[in-house]
């Protein structure tokens, strides 16, 4: 794949070079938020070949910044103001008439075999320029990659927080009747374009993640006969069997913060435990050693401590304990079984599904157990993965009687939304922000 | 994806449909080695449930399997009876094996489905093993809740999909 490098443009516009007081900023980390108005009309095509991709490029930016919540789009349609030079001045009065508050102003060149994508993001309200004009180079192939891109930086502007939308998710592709399920692992860009599967449903696979580079995926194959850990290399598409233990079965395996550890679980009779496997060595070091359930491991961000599941206290509850092993802290003290915890990228929080009274929910609580919140509620939803930001949690809900689909909940618990597939999916595994 | 990537995904489609074969009523009695232990599948036929050495009678008449109470691996009394009668049945037809199949139902998230069917297994592997079977005849695996033989959501297919089903191969049926 074409590599996409991003350049600064030397950019000294002339107008609004004015200190302003108050920049357009939205603080997400507030309640209740009105969404912000935004304006994107198609960007300027330089040349022939930008034609065919300026209302493409706005239209994937637009769905990008309102799928958050976060932002409203003032359509096309109501634009009084046309944008027919990307370096021409913007008329403010125009877009302030329409209520825009931020507009974004792109452009785009292309030819048989790449495209060139600019844009100049603009506080209409204070009438000027925010933050220095951005360019994307690359492959015709990635132009939606570039307008993910364009994306990230408008959010991140305003915001002030890590984009996340020119990222893939690995996941779970599922087909046939219920009782004889095929499932083939997949990747698709996190807004569900892109889909490519990874296997080819020959063999049951559950529970894929991806690696903290996004180079590799790790999951639990059934190509044996039986649970095992399968780790794949996804530019190849190659896969093989890692962290076998004779006479075990193992699944549930999560990526160490450095991409040189595997964690994961062996059920071997009775008992589940936790094992920690070294990627470049082989060597494989017991973690726990109970006579009850230890599943679902993964780390803190800072690769200090782990935290997993167990049922030793009679029911399924969250634990905490150094990476190394040793003594394990329960977490969660609610009501009913808390499963799958996953820690945040930015460490402060553990995403988690709790079952309780026939429903099951996604939820967070901080690391420590405390300030525990319900994000979710129906009859089945499980498996949560964190967005590269720690802002947007993605995770498998399962109607009653229905199909699997993945959904996403911003963790202000706003904003849930199925992410649009025409097939039955399961296990969203998020990857990193690409380079 | 190479040739070689794709021979082992057939290789171990195949070895998936020899030993783990979800539906052991529909099963036509196949061996139990797995991809990768290099021996052959055998063949026997399911015979009549009359006759009392035939696969068709463990399953129908004994029961090939058992069933759990919710996020339970504990047997109930119907279970032991059952696993008696499998037990008395492995005794006399000692040239089978068995793969024993945990199941769950979907109330549970994944992973620790996956876990507790382990534990099913394991706890009717033991209790065979008590009852005089040897341990090498007996295989186990967990399928968690990926294989329900009743879609429903309702608690009547729950009940059905909470499972241990004793699958018996390796052997040439009368």
């Amino acid at each position: 794949m074409t590599r996409l490098f991003t350049a600064l443009l030397a950019l000294v516009l002339t107008l609004g070079t004015a200190a302003q007081a108050q920049p357009l900023r939205l603080q997400i980390t507030e309640g209740v938020i009105e969404p912000m108005p935004f304006a994107v009309p198609t960007f300027v095509p330089e040349d022939a070949g930008g034609s065919q991709y300026g209302e493409a490029l706005a239209r994937v930016v637009a769905a990008n910044l309102t799928s958050t919540g976060l932002f409203r789009e003032v359509p096309p349609e109501a634009h009084i103001a046309r944008i027919t030079s990307f370096d021409a001045g913007v008329s403010y009065p125009d877009w302030r008439a329409v209520n825009a508050q931020a507009l974004i102003v792109g452009a785009v060149a292309a030819n048989s075999s790449s495209l060139t994508v600019k844009f100049r993001l603009f506080d209409v309200v204070s009438g000027q320029q925010m933050g220095p004009g951005l360019q994307f180079a690359g492959g015709i192939q990635d132009w939606r990659r570039m307008a993910h891109k364009v994306s990230d930086a408008v959010y991140s502007q305003i915001t002030g927080e890590g984009g996340y939308f020119d990222s893939r998710v690995v996941f779970v592709a599922e087909s046939g009747p219920r009782d004889n399920r095929t499932k083939q692992l997949a990747i698709m860009d996190q807004d569900g374009q892109n889909i490519r599967t990874l296997t080819d449903g020959r063999s049951l696979v559950i529970a894929p993640r991806v690696s903290p580079a996004g180079d590799r995926a790790v999951y639990t194959t059934y190509q044996t006969g039986s649970p095992r850990i399968a780790l794949m290399d996804l530019r190849s598409g190659q896969a093989q069997l890692v962290g076998e233990i004779p006479g075990a079965m193992t699944f549930s395996p999560r990526f160490s913060p450095d991409g040189q550890a595997l964690v994961f679980s062996a059920a071997i009779g009775s008992t589940t435990d936790l094992f920690r496997l070294d990627l470049g060595t082989g060597q494989m070091v017991r973690l726990t050693n109970s006579p009850a359930i230890d599943t679902a491991p993964s780390f803190s961000p800072d690769g200090r401590f782990l935290t997993f599941e167990s049922d030793r206290s009679g029911s399924s509850q969250i634990y905490v304990m150094p990476a190394t092993g040793g003594e394990a802290q329960r977490i969660s003290f609610g009501q009913g079984r808390y499963s799958t915890p996953v820690w945040s990228p930015r460490g402060d929080l553990i995403a988690f599904t709790k079952s309780h009274a026939g429903r099951f929910h996604i939820g967070v609580m901080r690391s420590d157990g405390s300030e525990e919140r319900l994000l979710t509620a129906s009859f089945l939803d499980e498996g949560p993965t964190w967005a590269p930001n720690g802002r947007v949690i993605m995770f498998t809900r399962e109607a009653q009687g229905g199909d699997p689909a993945l959904h996403a909940v911003d963790i202000s618990g706003r904003n849930l939304r199925r992410v649009p597939l025409a097939s039955p999916a399961s296990d969203p595994a998020w990857g990193p922000l690409l380079p | 994806m190479n040739l070689t990537t794709k021979s082992l995904l057939l290789l171990a489609g195949l070895a998936l449909a020899a030993c783990n074969n979800p539906r052991p009523d529909t099963f036509a009695g196949a061996g139990l080695d797995g991809f990768g232990n290099g021996t052959g599948i055998t063949t026997g036929t399911l015979g009549d449930p009359n006759d009392p050495r035939s696969i068709a009678h463990f399953q129908q008449r004994i029961g090939d399997r058992v069933f759990f109470t919710d996020d339970s691996s504990e047997l109930t009394p119907e279970g032991r009876s059952t696993l008696q009668g499998q037990a008395a049945w492995l005794r006399s037809n000692p040239q089978f094996a068995i793969l024993i199949e945990g199941h769950a139902d979907e109330r549970g998230t994944r992973e620790y489905n996956v876990a507790l069917g382990a534990r099913r297994a394991d706890t009717v592997q033991r209790f065979l093993i008590a009852e005089g079977i040897e341990a090498s005849r007996i295989r186990t695996v967990s399928y968690g809740k990926e294989r329900p033989v009743e879609a429903c959501a309702e608690p009547r297919c729950w009940n059905i999909n909470r499972r241990a089903v004793t699958v018996v191969s390796g052997g040439v049926a009368g």
